[in-house]
């Protein structure tokens, strides 16, 4: 084996990933935390008011970073899911399932500040547009992989299970992405592209890319967290976790490691 | 600007009043951003109570096997 795959294989490890995620996560809470304040500032103070808008346009700073983060967390989940299939490793099991969770709770913000957006602007609360209707379609499906990896006893099976239908769910993230163009409905278009100039001032800009960046790294802290626990739960009768489990305990109700 | 406490201190009330105003939309704004906030949270808090209960099922298993070894 040369020494990438051998890298490879070390951080993959569960102990070895578990030190390294647990150093790394709290730096993580604490940079999206600090980033998302100053993010929220600049959209709340000291961005502009929105000449069409008004202020009803400041919900822009939560509803898009989150949205994005909704399919860029089934997107990761995707990819992981099928690493877990197709060479059935532990961690992209894991991986897979702890990103369902955070990626659930960010696709209920979107839905939430858009209807609270939509409200003012479209004089409703909810339309059935094909926008709001895939990322609705969206949060089922985060739901039903949850559902599914608990409804089964053994975990690695469930984790399989649920793996595969975060698969099929795919086809949905390209209906949430281009919705707006192939259906002219209520939802506007774009606003920030990649490719071309954003139709956005930039002292609207940095606020969202700031907050874009926050909901991220937040993303990758959740996640080291979550990951943290579901390779305690598996590998639970392993040495390692039993250290870990002893080294947490009450002072005076522990077992001793190695009995 | 006045050069008067009382009224520079009616200003600062305005402004802040202003704020939270957001041009009559602070109805639709604040619930939102409570929202974001009160979501993340949870987020970030129940990863840590499931670890609590992760970790005593994982001490009670070794316990209850401790205990059936020194039995036997």
């Amino acid at each position: 084996m040369n020494r990438l795959v051998l890298w490879f294989h070390k951080i993959g490890s569960p102990p070895t990933f578990y030190r390294i995620a647990g150093a790394l996560a709290p730096w993580l809470f604490g940079l999206a935390i600090l980033l998302g304040a100053f993010g929220l500032y600049g959209g709340l103070v000291l961005a502009p008011r929105d000449y069409q808008q008004g202020d009803a346009y400041r919900l822009i700073f939560l509803h898009v970073p989150c949205a994005w983060m909704s399919l860029f967390a089934y997107a990761f989940m995707a990819v992981n899911a099928f690493i877990a299939l197709v060479w059935r490793i532990k961690l992209s099991e894991i991986l897979a399932m702890a990103s369902a969770p955070i990626g659930a709770a960010f696709t209920f913000i979107t839905l939430v500040t858009g209807s609270l957006w939509g409200k003012p602007m479209w004089g409703t609360w909810w339309t059935w547009d094909a926008r709001l209707t895939s990322e609705l379609v969206l949060l089922f499906l985060y739901l039903g992989v949850i559902g599914l990896y608990h409804a089964i006893e053994d975990r690695r099976q469930a984790a399989r299970a649920a793996s595969f239908l975060a698969l099929i769910g795919i086809v949905n993230i390209p209906i949430v992405h281009f919705s707006v163009n192939w259906w002219n409905t209520l939802h506007q278009g774009s606003t920030v592209r990649l490719m071309g100039p954003s139709k956005i001032s930039s002292d609207m800009l940095w606020p969202l890319l700031t907050m874009a960046l926050a909901t991220h790294i937040w993303f990758f802290a959740s996640l080291l967290a979550r990951t943290r626990i579901g390779l305690l739960e598996l590998d639970g009768g392993k040495d390692w976790a039993r250290d870990v489990a002893l080294a947490d305990a009450p002072a005076g109700n522990g077992a001793k490691a190695h009995g | 600007m006045s050069l008067w406490p009382m009224h520079r201190q009616a200003t600062g009330r305005k402004r802040m009043a202003d704020f939270f105003a957001m041009g009559g939309y602070g109805s639709y704004i604040w619930p939102g951003y409570a929202v974001f906030l009160i979501v993340l949270a949870i987020d970030a808090i129940a990863p840590r109570l499931r670890r609590k209960r992760v970790l005593a099922e994982v001490r009670g298993k070794l316990k209850r096997r401790q205990a059936r070894e020194t039995a036997a």
